[in-house]
């Protein structure tokens, strides 16, 4: 276990900035997910704390040490990667031997740790094969035994999941943290698979363009994205985003949906006449019986259900697309005109403009303030 | 393709001969040739039906050559000696310097190293010719004419810049997370070179000696113009064949199957991984 501490991090190739000024902290046993797109840097921002390239500018400290001047090899860190990297001329076992050959242990020592890290792992039975003769999820397997066997204070693991199928994905998102946790190193694990980073993550650093966009719990970024790019990126099916006009009334703010009153707790009445994006996730939305109150009526498009719950897609009498789900099982139209309930306390409004979220004193303000 | 007429596949086949024959036949007829006297080879018209003798290849191991006008010495084997010598040691060193320097402009890009490597692969444009006289004035000057060390040192304009540029290729297509893999995993960049990048270059390492050992084998301007009789190699020694009581054919035949001999060998048992090494870098790209 130990701390990492990233301090005004820029790494430019040529002119492009690839990291703009990050900080960052990660506290011992923690693990920190870095999500974002591709090209948002998270990988060269794992290079650089592995050592394998070195910042233009700032600090890395772990466990408190700067490490610019110690090499890789001594930085204490294990790291899985993307692709795998496995040494395609080495078996399994010595693959995930490497690291413990490299402190001079002694023959047993390593082939106990590799046998305890494989078993750990399932993979105890291939550890005679080459990577040729691996599956992938095996290949993706052994890159992670070979990241744990020295058992290092801090893990690197970037985006491990990508490249194996959707079934063995899943496995591996339920076996993860149990893993990670008895480890119990600090972790950074990069993914674009926001699934994936609420079910690891401590806590998430949202990543675009070099910047961190936002950092916070899964819940925090979940009910408070900070913009509209993350309120879109987490969330399956993807929130709902229409544009309004707040206005004001008797009850506080308030917007209109097909001429039907949607009452918006707690927000601010700066936000009155201002062109905004209101943000429904699907699950914020219900149906309705015909006669009740405050109904937005609704026409039923289509109805895809899912695992556990069943999302459906309705146009309201401007032609909007609205998503809305339900638990699997529950009753609900499948087709013609329907009428949807909106859970105001549950709405974000964002800023048309700058895409910012407007913050409520119904919704939990992100703990980070620098959020754009 | 799968509608191939019979026509078709009977024409193919006759000019796939004709290139075999117009190719092999040179070759073919001067295997035979190494088992003939001066006579029957001279002989008009010539005859694939003639009573084989093996006195070239005898004159060329005994060194005794033994002509109208007399016995003649030549040097062959110890031509053939310095050829092996010659062509070993400089691929040896050349694969010594060659080796790490292509890793080092495959992985580190330092002010100026697409300019040093350029220069080295220049020295491949240049025809020998142009660079011998020069450098056979200042080999004088500094007393490297005529030695092993100098022709071995000039032996590095053919086999460098060609070992430089191939296992370069090779360590570029190396995955560079393979190594960062390693290297995190606690291990220093030269056990990094040693374990990984090495046994993965291995077949363009191989193929890339060959080559040059090749080139270096063929040489011929080099050696003849800055090595003097006891340490030419056999592509120069072949001359001393030319004898003033004429050419004498039988040898220079079985000369040339003695000294083709060792390349051919090698790159037989080298073939595998000269078309594994040379089709991976291919693929890959």
């Amino acid at each position: 276990m130990t701390t990492l501490q990233l301090k005004n991090i820029v790494k430019r190739y040529k002119t492009n900035t690839v990291l703009d000024n990050l900080s960052l902290e990660v506290a011992e046993g923690e693990t920190l997910v870095l999500f974002g797109p591709s090209g948002a840097g998270k990988t060269v921002l794992l290079r650089l704390v592995a050592g394998v390239i070195d910042p233009d500018e700032g600090q890395i400290l772990i466990g408190g040490d700067d490490v610019s001047d110690i090499d890789a090899e001594h930085r204490g860190i294990g790291m899985a990667f993307q692709n795998f990297a496995l040494f395609p001329h080495m078996s399994a076992f010595d693959n995930i031997a490497s690291p413990l050959t490299a402190t001079g242990s002694t023959k047993d020592a390593i082939s106990a740790g590799v046998q305890k890290v494989a078993k750990l792992l399932k993979i105890d039975h291939v550890l005679t094969h080459h990577p040729k003769a691996l599956s992938n999820g095996q290949k993706q397997r052994t890159a992670l035994a070979r990241a744990l066997a020295g058992s290092p204070p801090l893990l690197l693991l970037d985006d491990p999941l990508r490249n194996v199928d959707a079934k063995l994905r899943f496995e591996m998102r339920l076996e993860l943290p149990r893993l990670l946790a008895a480890q119990g190193a600090t972790v950074v694990y990069v993914t674009q698979d926001y699934k994936e980073a609420m079910a690891l993550g401590d806590r998430i650093a949202v990543m675009s363009q070099g910047r961190i966009r936002q950092i916070g719990t899964p819940e925090d970024i979940y009910n408070a994205p900070a913009d509209i790019e993350i309120a879109r990126l987490f969330g399956d099916p993807t929130i709902n985003l229409l544009d309004v006009v707040p206005k004001s009334g008797p009850d506080g703010v308030y917007v209109e949906l097909s001429n039907v009153k949607v009452a918006l707790p707690g927000m601010p009445a700066s936000v009155v006449g201002k062109t905004c994006v209101i943000g429904l996730r699907p699950e914020a939305i219900a149906f309705t019986d015909a006669g009740a109150a405050g109904g937005i009526p609704v026409t039923v498009e289509a109805e895809t259900p899912l695992n556990e719950k069943t999302v459906t897609l309705v146009l309201t009498a401007r032609g909007r697309e609205i998503l809305v789900s339900r638990p699997a099982g529950t009753p609900g139209p499948v087709s013609g005109p329907a009428r949807i309930a909106v859970d105001g306390h549950a709405a974000f409004l964002f800023d048309k403009e700058s895409g910012a979220l407007i913050p409520s004193a119904a919704t939990p303000m992100t703990r980070n303030g620098e959020a754009a | 393709m799968e509608t191939t007429s019979t026509l078709e596949k009977i024409l193919r086949l006759i000019a796939l001969t004709l290139v075999v024959i117009f190719f092999m036949f040179p070759i073919f007829w001067i295997f035979l040739m190494s088992f003939q006297t001066n006579e029957t080879i001279l002989a008009i018209p010539p005859s694939v039906i003639f009573t084989p003798t093996l006195s070239n290849y005898a004159a060329l191991i005994t060194g005794k050559l033994t002509t109208a006008a007399g016995t003649l010495d030549i040097a062959f084997m110890r031509n053939l000696m310095n050829s092996i010598f010659l062509s070993v040691t400089s691929v040896a060193i050349a694969l010594v310097l060659g080796v790490p320097a292509a890793y080092a402009f495959a992985r580190h890009k330092f002010k100026g190293s697409e300019d040093i490597a350029f220069t080295l692969l220049s020295f491949r444009f240049a025809p020998p010719l142009l660079v011998l006289l020069p450098l056979t004035q200042y080999f004088q000057w500094l007393g490297l004419a005529d030695t092993y060390f100098g022709l071995i040192w000039v032996y590095q304009l053919i086999c460098l810049p060609l070992i430089l540029w191939i296992v370069r290729g090779y360590f570029e297509d190396i995955s560079a997370d393979v190594e960062y893999a390693y290297r995190i995993a606690g291990h220093s960049w030269f056990a990094t070179f040693r374990k990984i990048a090495l046994p993965l270059a291995g077949p363009g390492i191989a193929a890339a000696g060959l080559l040059a050992f090749i080139f270096a084998w063929n040489n011929f301007v080099f050696a003849l113009v800055l090595a003097s009789a006891d340490k030419q190699p056999v592509t120069v020694g072949a001359l001393a064949f030319v004898t003033s009581s004429g050419i004498q054919y039988g040898q220079i035949a079985s000369a040339i199957v003695l000294s083709v001999t060792p390349t051919l060998a090698l790159a037989l048992y080298a073939q595998r991984y000269l078309v594994e090494g040379l089709s991976l870098g291919a693929v890959k790209g």
